[in-house]
């Protein structure tokens, strides 16, 4: 086979450079953030950064096999492997019943545990993307639609009934696919949904009083404006501004009946609105200090006081931005950042170069996919977002997470690696 | 291509848009964060963070009047942070000052630099208050180097050392056991320190200082929002009784062996006294390490608690045992003579000198060893077991009730289970062919069963209370409104209907008050008590010399066990202590000065004699 000695020389280089360099600073924080305990050579397998060794490994090894592997494979599998993990899904939930407290996890006994909502984010990915790709498939067409959203909605509720709200969250991103790929009004939802969010802070910040003079006031200059250059759908506007003003009224509804008293708390710290420095706050207090303290130069590998000590929760996994913004500074933000930013643009870029729908749409998905988890988990660090637990995409500790990302890109390079072949 | 003419290509700047606008705005928020804010960033310059862990007061221990027996006194640990020692310290006076070698110095600092650079090791443990006053004043000159308080224990009475244990340095597998410790940790490792230990210890606190380069504390970092305070532990009062405990001590000097004394209608324990004992104070500070190899080294180990960890023949005072499985198996009545032919008697011969056909209270206050063989073997036989084995089944189901052959597993570490031979033992000793000639010896407490004197008082607990006792423990209760475990506050019953107690009771107490009465020598002035003699064969030296007693005999208060290694008849030395030790205790003094001057001054140590 030629396709197994070229494919070193087809794959994306600069993508899978910036994803081995994610993976390694990864893993060297986690090393770090471990180092409060007693000293321990780093390759030691009952310690997290081992454990992470042994995990970077087996993801490498799976990603390897994936380059390998015929690249139909992945169109034609799609629905076999979305109804695997919604099957996963499934047991978890029953599973997760029998045994308390933890269930979004499998146990396969021997100290091996897979979280399937990890996994479950790339199945949809596959088979939105092998759905839309079909030659039928439009989304102006009703059936298409409906199609689409069975196949998110699936696996969001399964992972939302395991009370995992932020990995359901992040099934979200698949608006971005579907506003690339001709959706109509997904550009329109996005930003009404921004504007939702805008006001449901702005309404608590404010108090709904407030909000509704500062939103009249601006339907009645819009008013105007359409009016006055004689605009069309001025109906649709009236009817958006009347959405918005029961939204208000919600908010105080939505806010204090239909969330969770923790995930209240969460929100009303990152507003500002309770300090509760000791509980739900601590943890973004925490984090601030540790990423404040780094300066612009950061403290030095393994010098980090603050993420050491249990002062950061979680500081190996969902926190284990706040290692590197501590021991290496701005400029090791600056690194981090730029690294995710780059590798976004670049499965943009490549996604465009695709000359197969399924690829083009599934390098949308998981550019979308890893979007939302850099952005939560990161914003949640520096105080911009409430606390929601989800991993930093290759960075923090955790197999399920690592090998499921890792897998996700795989696909696509190969996807990209293989496009020249098709006619 | 689908969608060509709708020119969807174009949407793909406006999503790139984002991802950037995205990444722009935490960048400058990170920028500001991470450069601008200078609030956050107090610790990165001139000044360290410190984490002195705040040591919570170990509970205290009271007996059950409410008097002192633990309390914690402060001592300093010298602590090092490797990486904030200055080189250009002056060594030699901070070694002299500490008294230890330069060699010494250079080695502390590895070990701690080797456990963590930026983590903060003992330099060197419990340094005393006056040494502490003497270093502090010059610790400025030595960044790096801070003092954490902490506490040891201290034994106002030094009484009842293994009852209240000890506390050490953790192992390995106690550091990996509970996340809670850490390296430089102590914890309970025997008595009530070690059972107690989660209750006694307390919560660690934290507190955050900033520190400057002049090695000054300049108060709590963010005015102590990261502070937590230590928890201190939960006091516990126990059932010992101080006084009793002390007098228990005294009485035993220059013997081995061990006094256990019960409150029969709780369990209490209000007297754990072993000998030889040690003084609890040898265990704590830096004095520890040599006192413990120097006790663990001891020929007569006198860290051994004898009273739960030694296992005896029960000799004679089994004989109650044995009278009241008779009893309820129907195999004898009160009135039940057996014939007794003194020293000529087969297979055991008797070594009291009485009547020739007693019966069972006359057995019991003459210690007849055939009338209890004949007991024992009217039970094991009896027709309506059908078999010996299945006769002896029922047997030793009736002993387990009575709280023989297993741990009592309450709040006393280290105890253990003594022994009743199984039928299965039986068995394969003798290839399935036994019969109660064979076993004859378990009629009068000899053979194959061990008891530990734990075990022993419970019986005299379980006769005093006539048929039920609530297993033996050492806790009363904590110092606030904690329940004790319920396992300690379960009543246990025995199967054995009340009226046989109250036959056995008679016969006990006729062995203080009866003509021929093994103890009649040890009675109590104004209190009537009840007994019983034991003289257990030891093929190592001289029998062992046990008596078990409560008193008194209406309403009993006290029920004990005493045993005395190698001190002939039960009549000689245990006997006369327990007297004095249930007159104490209920009288509250006592007034027979020659016998207990006798009991205080008698050494009757095997192994000092055996060498001279």
């Amino acid at each position: 086979m030629t396709d197994r000695n070229s494919i070193i020389g087809k794959v994306d280089w600069p993508l899978l450079l910036m994803f081995f360099a994610l993976v390694l600073i990864g893993w060297l924080s986690i090393y770090s953030a471990g180092m409060s305990e007693e000293y321990h050579p780093i390759y030691d397998f009952t310690k997290f950064c081992g454990k992470q060794m042994m995990w970077i490994g087996i993801s490498l090894a799976m990603g390897f096999i994936i380059l390998l592997l015929d690249a139909k494979f992945f169109d034609a599998f799609a629905f076999w492997i979305y109804a695997l993990v919604v099957f996963l899904l499934v047991v978890v939930l029953v599973y997760g019943k029998a045994t308390k407290g933890a269930t979004s996890w499998i146990d396969f006994g021997s100290g091996i545990k897979l979280q399937p909502s990890e996994f479950a984010k790339l199945g949809t990915a596959l088979a939105l993307a092998s759905f839309l790709g079909r030659q039928d498939a439009d989304l102006r067409n009703r059936n298409t639609r409906i199609g689409v959203y069975l196949i998110v909605f699936i696996p969001a509720a399964l992972v939302l009934l395991q009370h995992d709200a932020g990995s359901a969250l992040v099934f979200a991103s698949f608006i971005f696919l579907l506003y690339r790929e001709g959706m109509p009004y997904a550009g329109t939802l996005m930003i009404m949904t921004a504007v939702a969010v805008a006001v449901f802070v702005l309404t608590l910040v404010w108090s709904p009083k407030v909000m509704c003079i500062v939103l009249g006031s601006l339907f009645v200059l819009t008013l105007a404006y359409y009016l006055y250059y004689r605009k069309k759908g001025i109906w649709t506007m009236v009817a958006l501004f009347a959405v918005y003003f029961a939204f208000i009224f919600a908010v105080d509804y939505v806010f204090y009946k239909v969330l969770e008293p923790h995930q209240r708390l969460r929100i009303e710290v990152i507003l500002g609105m309770n300090d509760d420095i000791k509980n739900v706050g601590y943890n973004l207090h925490q984090s601030r200090i540790a990423i404040g303290s780094g300066g612009f130069w950061g403290k030095g590998f393994l010098q980090g006081t603050q993420t050491k000590y249990d002062f950061v929760p979680e500081q190996h996994t969902d926190f284990i931005f706040c290692t590197i913004g501590e021991e290496a500074g701005f400029k090791g933000s600056l690194v981090v950042i730029l690294l995710y930013v780059g590798m976004l643009v670049r499965i943009i870029k490549l996604a465009e170069r695709q000359k197969l729908a399924f690829s083009r749409i599934y390098g949308y998905a998981i550019a979308g996919i890893i979007f939302v988890h850099v952005a939560i988990n990161i914003g949640m660090t520096i105080g911009l977002v409430p606390v929601i637990g989800i991993p930093l995409p290759f960075l923090s500790y955790g197999g399920s997470s690592l090998l499921a990302f890792t897998i996700m890109l795989a696909i696509f390079v190969k996807q990209d690696a293989n496009r020249l072949k098709i006619l | 291509m689908k969608f060509s003419s709708r020119n969807l290509a174009k949407r793909q700047y406006v999503i790139i848009g984002v991802f950037v606008v995205v990444g722009v705005i935490y960048l400058i928020k990170l920028f500001s964060l991470q450069v601008l804010d200078d609030e956050l960033k107090q610790s990165a310059d001139n000044n360290v963070l410190r984490y002195v862990t705040q040591y919570p007061a170990r509970g205290k221990v009271f007996d059950r009047n409410g008097e002192l027996l633990v309390y914690n006194e402060a001592v300093y640990d010298l602590m090092v942070v490797p990486g904030q020692v200055s080189k250009t310290i002056d060594t030699t006076e901070f070694c002299r000052l500490l008294n230890i070698s330069k060699e010494s110095y250079v080695e502390r600092i590895l070990k701690a630099r080797n456990y963590s650079k930026i983590k903060a090791s003992v330099f060197v443990a419990q340094i005393s208050k006056e040494d502490y006053a003497h270093i502090g004043e010059i610790l400025y000159r030595y960044p790096g180097f801070y003092f954490q308080t902490r506490t040891i224990r201290h034994y106002p009475n030094a009484i009842a050392a293994h009852t209240l244990g000890d506390i050490g340095p953790i192992d390995q597998d106690q550091l990996k056991a509970d996340p809670y410790y850490r390296r430089d940790d102590y914890v309970g490792q025997s008595g009530i320190e070690k059972f107690y230990e989660k209750e006694l210890r307390g919560k660690k606190g934290l507190k955050v200082v900033l520190v400057d380069v002049h090695n000054r504390e300049k108060g709590s970092y963010l005015d102590g929002v990261l502070d937590s305070l230590p928890v201190p532990g939960k006091d516990i009062y126990l059932g010992l009784d101080a006084q009793l405990q002390a007098y228990g001590e005294r009485l035993m000097h220059g013997k081995i062996g061990s006094i256990v004394a019960i409150e029969p209608k709780t369990g209490q324990i209000l007297a754990f006294v072993t000998s030889p004992t040690y003084d609890p104070n040898l265990l704590v500070g830096r004095v520890r390490g040599e006192n413990y190899n120097k006790l663990l080294k001891d020929p007569e180990k006198p860290l051994i608690n004898r009273a739960i960890s030694g296992t005896y023949p029960p000799g004679s005072t089994f004989k109650m045992v044995n009278g009241l499985i008779a009893l309820q198996s129907g195999s004898i009545i009160p009135a039940t003579q057996f014939h007794c032919s003194g020293p000529g008697s087969t297979p055991i011969k008797c070594t009291h000198h009485h009547g020739p056909s007693p019966d069972l209270a006359n057995a019991i206050e003459n210690s007849c060893n055939p009338y209890f063989y004949e007991a024992f073997k009217a039970t094991i036989n009896n027709p309506k077991f059908g078999d010996i084995k299945k006769g002896y089944e029922y047997w030793y189901q009736m002993t387990q009730k009575l709280g023989l052959g297993h741990k009592f597993d309450t709040d006393i570490p280290y105890e253990r289970s003594g022994n009743i031979p199984s039928r299965a033992y039986y068995d394969k000793a003798y290839g399935g062919r036994w019969n109660s000639v064979t076993i004859r010896s378990l009629g009068i407490g000899q053979g194959e069963i061990l008891v530990t004197p734990l075990q022993l008082a419970n019986i005299a607990a379980i006769i005093a209370n006539e048929g039920y006792y609530y297993p033996p423990h050492l806790i009363r209760s904590f110092g606030d409104t904690t329940a004790i475990p319920e396992k300690m506050t379960t009543r246990m019953e025995t199967g054995i209907e009340q009226r046989h107690y109250k036959v056995i009771k008679a016969g006990m107490k006729s062995v203080f008050e009866g003509d021929h009465g093994t103890a009649r020598g040890s009675k109590i002035p104004g209190v009537t008590a009840g007994g019983k003699t034991g003289t257990a064969q030891n093929p190592h030296g001289d029998n062992h010399s046990i008596f078990i007693a409560f008193a008194p005999v209406e309403d009993p208060k006290i029920a004990l066990s005493i045993i005395i290694e190698n001190g002939g008849y039960g009549s000689t030395w245990a006997a006369p202590i327990a007297s004095l030790m249930m007159e104490r205790y209920i009288k509250g003094y006592t007034d027979r000065p020659a016998v207990e001057e006798r009991m205080m001054n008698g050494v009757i140590n095997y192994a000092i004699k055996k060498k001279k």
